[in-house]
C-alpha cells in the first residue's frame, strides 16, 4: 500500500534546475533508501516534502490525498510527515520533555501542566524503547541522543513518515546499530522511513527499497534485495556534465609538503581512529584531490596544515623543513594558504570593497615600514589578479557581496595567489558556482600547479576531484582508505572506497564490510 | 577611485558603474542625515537665543566636546572590531586621580609636573585598556561584560586612593593643558584634533587600520587572511584606555582638580558620538570623520538645552532617546536599501 507518491515534481533555483520530473513512491511500513551523489537533488525533494520549499510542479499525494504545494511546514507535520535533518531542530537549554512537546504542551488553567508533560513524554519514550530521561537538557546529551529526541518528537505528532537525512553520518557503529534497531521498531509499528544515506552497506542491511537520483532526476527504484552495493554505485555515479580532464603539465617534482604522523590536538569527532597519525605528501606541479564525504576528515586535515587548529603529535614539513604552526599566520608566513570551504563565512568580509578583501594578507610588502599602504601599489595588485582570473567586476571599490558566487571565489583565489605560496589548499573551490566559472577555476589550479605550487583540493563532487586531480586519495571517516593514481580512478572506484571503505576492485561476491 | 573598464554585462556588477543618477533628496538627506541634523540643531538654537552662534560659545562647546570626543576617536576602533567599551569613564577618573596624586604627593613641586601626570595618566589607562583587552581575548569574556566590570572596579579603586576626595593645586603648567591656547585655540580642542586627524589617517590610510575593518568585519575571515586578531583586539582597547587616561589629564587640568567623579555617564556620551556618526554596532563600517559629527551633535545639543535652560535631568532623557533614534534609523536605512 503506497503511503506516499512523488510524480513528476520539478523545482528550479536561479541558474539551476535541482529537480527534473523527480518521482518517488513509499509503502506503508516500508524503509525506502533515497540515494544519489551529493548535487543529485535529494535534499530539495526533502525540502518539498517537508515544505521547506515549493514545487514548481508536479504532484504529491500523501495517504490518497494530494498534498497542496504552498503548505506550511508546520501543517506537514501535523499530516504526519516529520523530518529529521542532519542539524536538529532542538533548543539546547531546554529538556527532552519540553523539546519533544514545544508548543503543544498540556495545559491546566492556561498554564503548562508540568506534571503532565513529564509524565507523557515518560510514557512515550519507555513505549518506544528510548533510553532517555524527560528532564534532561538537550545541550548535555550525545548526537545520537538528540537525534532519538527528535525521533521521540516526530512520534508525539503521529508521524506516519520520517525522513532522516544522513542519520548515521554522526554516529558511531554501536549508536548505528541502536538506530537501526529503533527504525525496525518503527517500522513494525506502520510508520514508513525515508533513509538519505551514502552508506550503502547500511542501506543494504537496512533498506527495503530504494530511488537513485542523478543530477535533479529520477534514476532507478526497486527492491534492496534485488542489487548488490555495485549496482547501487553504478547507477548513482555518471553525470551529464563533464569536466575536461586535466592534462599533466610534467611529472611532478619534489616533495614540497609532507605532513607525518599527524593527530588532531582536538579532533572533532570523537570516534576512534578519526584523523589519527594521518600522513601525506604532496609534491610541487601536483595537484592532490581529497575525495570523501562530508565529515570524512578533509577539511579537519586541511585546517591542521593551516595553522587554523592545533596538532597533537606529528609534523607538517614545507621543503624537508618542519613548521611550527601556531594560527594561519604562521602558515601564510611559511608559503601556505588556504581557501576555505565556505566562502560567506570564513573567506569573504561581505560589506568591504573587493580590493580590500584581495589585498588584506598581502598588505605588508606593500606598505612603506610594513604599515603605509601604497594604495597605487594596491590597486595595481588588484587589477592584476582581475585580469588573471578575469573577475567580472565594475570597480575595486564594488563590496564583494554584490559579486556573484563564481566572481567572490575568483577574488579570494586571487587573495591566496598574490601571497605566491608555495602550497595551495582549496576546500570545495567550486561549491555553488555555475558551470562556466567552475572550468575556469579548474584551468587557474592547474595553471597554478604548472607553475610548480603544491595543490590540495577538496571536493565533494567527484567529477571535479576527476578532472583535477593527478593523485587521489579518499578519506572515510577519518581514515585515509585510498591513494589512487587520477588518471586511472573512476568513479564507480572513489564512490565505493568513500562508501564502503573497500575498493570495488574485489572480488565479486566477497562481502562489503561496513569498518 | 580608479574605476576600471567593464568587460561583461554582469548585472551586480553593473550597478557600480551606471552612471551618476539624478540628485535625489531622499537620498541625499540619508547618506548625510548626521550633519544635517547636526545644522539644522544649530539653527534652532541660533534663532531661539542670541548667545548660542557666538565664537565665545563654540569654542565652549567645542572644547566640552574634545575631552569625551578624545576619548570617541578610541572608542571608533573599539566598535569597528564590533567590540564596546563602558569602562572608558571610570579609567578616566582613575587615570587622572593616580596622575595627580603622583604628582602632588609623590613628586612635590617640579616645572615637569604636567609632563610626569600627562604621562602617568596615559600609561594607567593604557595598561588598563590592555588589561580589559586580554580578559576578552585570553578568558573570552564578553567584551561588555570586562568593561561593566571594569567600570566599577576603576571607579571604586578611584574612591579608594584617595578616600573619595578630589585632588588639586595644579600649577600653571599644568593648568595650561586645561585652559590655555595655542593661536587662541584652547589647548583640549587642540589635542582633540590631533588626536581625531591621526585616529583618522591611521585607520585610513595604514594596514593597521585595515586589519581593524578586517576584525570588524569577519573575525574568522581575518583571522584565515593571517590577521593577528588577538592583537587587534587587545591593542584597540588599550588604546581606548591611553585616550581615556590623556582625556582624564586635560579634564583635571581644565576643572583644576582631578575628581573621583570625573568623567560619569561618558560611556554614555562617547558610544553615542561613534553609533549617531554610523558605526555598526557589528562592527566593520564606521570612520572617524562620522565620530566627529556624532560627538559636536551631542555637544552642541548639551549646551542648546543648557542655554534653552532645560534641565540637565531632561538632557539626559533627550540623549538616550536620540542614541536609540539613531540606531533605530541605522537599522531601517540598512533593511530599506531598495
Amino acid at each position: 500500500m503506497t503511503l506516499l507518491d512523488v510524480s513528476q515534481v520539478s523545482k528550479s533555483f536561479p541558474g539551476v534546475r535541482a529537480l527534473d520530473r523527480v518521482r518517488l513512491e513509499v509503502g506503508r511500513g516500508e524503509v525506502h533508501a533515497l540515494l544519489g551523489e551529493n548535487g543529485a537533488g535529494k535534499s530539495t525533494l526533502i525540502k518539498i516534502l517537508s515544505a521547506a520549499h515549493v514545487a514548481d510542479e508536479g504532484v504529491v499525494t500523501f495517504d490518497g490525498q494530494p498534498l497542496d504545494p504552498r503548505d506550511a511546514p508546520l501543517r506537514r507535520q501535523q499530516l504526519g510527515i516529520a523530518t529529521i535533518y542532519q542539524e536538529f531542530n532542538l533548543f539546547p537549554e531546554l529538556s527532552v520533555a519540553e523539546n519533544m512537546y514545544l508548543g503543544r504542551e498540556p495545559k491546566r488553567l492556561g498554564l503548562i501542566d508540568w506534571r503532565r508533560l513529564r509524565a507523557d513524554a515518560a510514557a512515550l519514550l519507555g513505549e518506544l524503547g528510548l533510553p532517555l530521561d524527560p528532564d534532561a537538557p538537550v545541550s548535555r546529551l550525545t548526537v545520537a541522543e538528540q537525534q532519538m529526541v527528535e525521533i521521540a518528537k516526530a512520534m508525539t505528532l503521529n508521524a506516519r513518515l520520517i525522513i532522516m537525512d544522513e542519520p548515521t553520518a554522526a554516529l558511531s557503529s554501536r549508536e548505528v546499530d541502536r538506530l537501526h534497531a529503533i527504525i525496525a521498531d518503527l517500522k513494525a509499528r506502520g510508520v514508513s522511513v525515508i533513509y538519505v544515506s551514502h552508506r550503502l552497506a547500511e542501506v543494504k542491511a537496512m533498506c527495503d527499497r530504494y530511488t537513485v537520483m542523478r543530477d535533479g532526476r529520477y534514476v532507478a527504484s526497486g527492491d534492496v534485495a534485488d542489487v548488490e552495493i555495485d549496482d547501487m554505485v553504478r547507477l548513482m555515479v555518471g553525470r551529464s556534465v563533464e569536466f575536461f580532464r586535466r592534462a599533466r603539465s610534467g611529472p611532478p617534482g619534489p616533495v614540497v609538503l609532507k605532513v607525518e604522523t599527524v593527530t588532531p590536538k582536538r579532533p572533532r569527532l570523537a570516534a576512534p581512529g578519526y584523523l589519527k597519525d594521518i600522513c601525506l605528501e604532496v609534491r610541487a606541479g601536483e595537484i592532490v584531490g581529497l575525495a570523501g564525504l562530508v565529515g570524512a576528515g578533509r577539511t579537519d586535515l586541511a585546517r591542521l596544515i593551516f595553522g587554523a587548529d592545533a596538532i597533537a603529535s606529528g609534523s607538517i614539513r614545507l621543503d624537508d623543513k618542519p613548521l611550527k604552526l601556531r594560527s594561519p599566520r604562521d602558515a601564510i608566513r611559511a608559503g601556505v594558504m588556504m581557501v576555505p570551504e565556505d566562502r560567506k563565512q570564513q573567506g569573504c568580509f561581505l560589506d568591504h570593497s573587493i580590493r580590500r578583501n584581495l589585498s588584506l594578507p598581502s598588505l605588508k610588502p606593500l606598505s612603506r615600514l610594513g604599515q603605509w599602504i601604497d594604495e597605487r601599489a594596491e590597486r595595481d595588485l588588484v587589477e592584476t589578479y582581475r585580469l588573471k582570473l578575469r573577475v567580472k567586476m565594475a570597480s575595486q571599490e564594488t563590496p564583494i557581496g554584490k559579486l556573484s558566487g563564481g566572481n567572490q571565489q575568483k577574488v579570494l583565489l586571487g587573495r591566496s595567489m598574490a601571497l605566491a605560496p608555495r602550497v595551495l589548499i582549496v576546500d570545495e573551490p567550486t561549491r555553488g558556482i555555475d558551470i562556466g566559472a567552475k572550468a575556469e577555476v579548474h584551468q587557474v589550479l592547474s595553471d597554478l600547479a604548472a607553475q610548480g605550487v603544491a595543490i590540495l583540493v577538496i571536493s565533494s563532487e567527484l567529477a571535479e576531484v576527476m578532472a583535477v586531480s593527478d593523485r587521489i586519495v579518499v578519506f572515510r571517516e577519518g581514515v585515509v582508505v585510498a591513494d589512487l593514481d587520477g588518471e586511472t580512478a573512476t568513479e564507480e572506484g572513489l564512490m565505493a572506497y568513500m562508501a564502503t571503505g573497500v575498493g570495488r576492485a574485489s572480488p565479486p561476491g566477497m562481502e562489503h564490510r561496513p569498518q | 577611485m580608479t574605476s576600471s573598464p567593464t568587460l561583461s554585462p554582469d548585472p551586480a556588477a553593473d550597478q557600480a558603474t551606471s552612471p551618476p543618477r539624478r540628485f535625489d533628496p531622499l537620498a541625499f538627506a540619508r547618506k548625510h542625515r548626521t550633519i544635517l541634523f547636526l545644522l539644522l540643531l544649530i539653527a534652532v538654537f541660533g534663532a531661539v537665543n542670541e548667545r548660542f552662534l557666538t565664537i565665545r560659545n563654540a569654542l565652549n562647546i567645542l572644547s566640552e566636546v574634545s575631552i569625551y570626543g578624545i576619548i570617541a576617536v578610541g572608542m571608533t576602533y573599539v566598535i569597528l572590531i564590533g567590540g564596546i567599551d563602558v569602562a572608558v569613564g571610570s579609567l578616566l577618573a582613575f587615570a587622572s586621580l593616580a596622575a595627580a596624586y603622583v604628582v602632588t604627593t609623590v613628586v612635590g613641586p617640579s616645572p615637569v609636573s604636567w609632563l610626569i601626570a600627562l604621562g602617568i595618566s596615559t600609561l594607567v589607562g593604557l595598561a588598563g585598556g590592555y588589561v580589559h583587552g586580554k580578559a576578552v581575548t585570553w578568558l573570552h569574556v564578553p567584551a561588555f561584560i570586562v568593561t561593566l566590570g571594569g567600570m566599577t572596579v576603576w571607579r571604586g579603586a578611584t574612591l579608594i586612593l584617595n578616600d573619595g576626595g578630589p585632588i588639586s593645586g595644579f600649577d600653571a603648567a599644568y593648568r595650561w593643558w586645561g585652559t590655555g591656547d595655542i593661536l587662541f585655540v584652547p589647548v583640549p580642542i587642540a589635542v582633540f584634533v590631533l588626536v581625531a586627524a591621526l585616529g583618522h589617517v591611521v585607520l585610513r590610510y595604514t594596514r593597521y587600520g585595515r586589519q581593524v575593518y578586517a576584525v570588524g568585519g569577519n573575525a574568522e575571515a581575518a583571522r584565515l587572511s593571517g590577521v593577528n586578531v588577538d592583537f587587534i583586539v587587545t591593542s584597540v582597547y588599550a588604546v581606548i584606555g591611553a585616550l581615556a587616561g590623556l582625556s582624564g589629564f586635560l579634564l583635571s587640568a581644565r576643572l583644576g582638580s582631578a575628581e573621583a567623579v570625573a568623567g560619569t555617564g561618558y560611556e554614555l556620551r562617547v558610544i553615542a558620538s561613534v553609533v549617531i556618526g554610523g558605526a555598526s554596532l557589528t562592527g566593520g563600517s564606521g570612520g572617524v570623520g562620522g565620530t566627529l559629527l556624532g560627538a559636536l551633535l551631542i555637544g552642541v545639543l548639551s549646551n542648546g538645552l543648557v542655554i534653552m535652560h532645560v534641565s540637565s535631568y531632561f538632557q539626559q532623557v533627550v540623549i538616550g532617546l536620540i542614541i536609540v533614534a539613531a540606531v533605530a534609523f541605522d537599522h531601517y536605512a540598512r533593511t530599506h536599501k531598495a
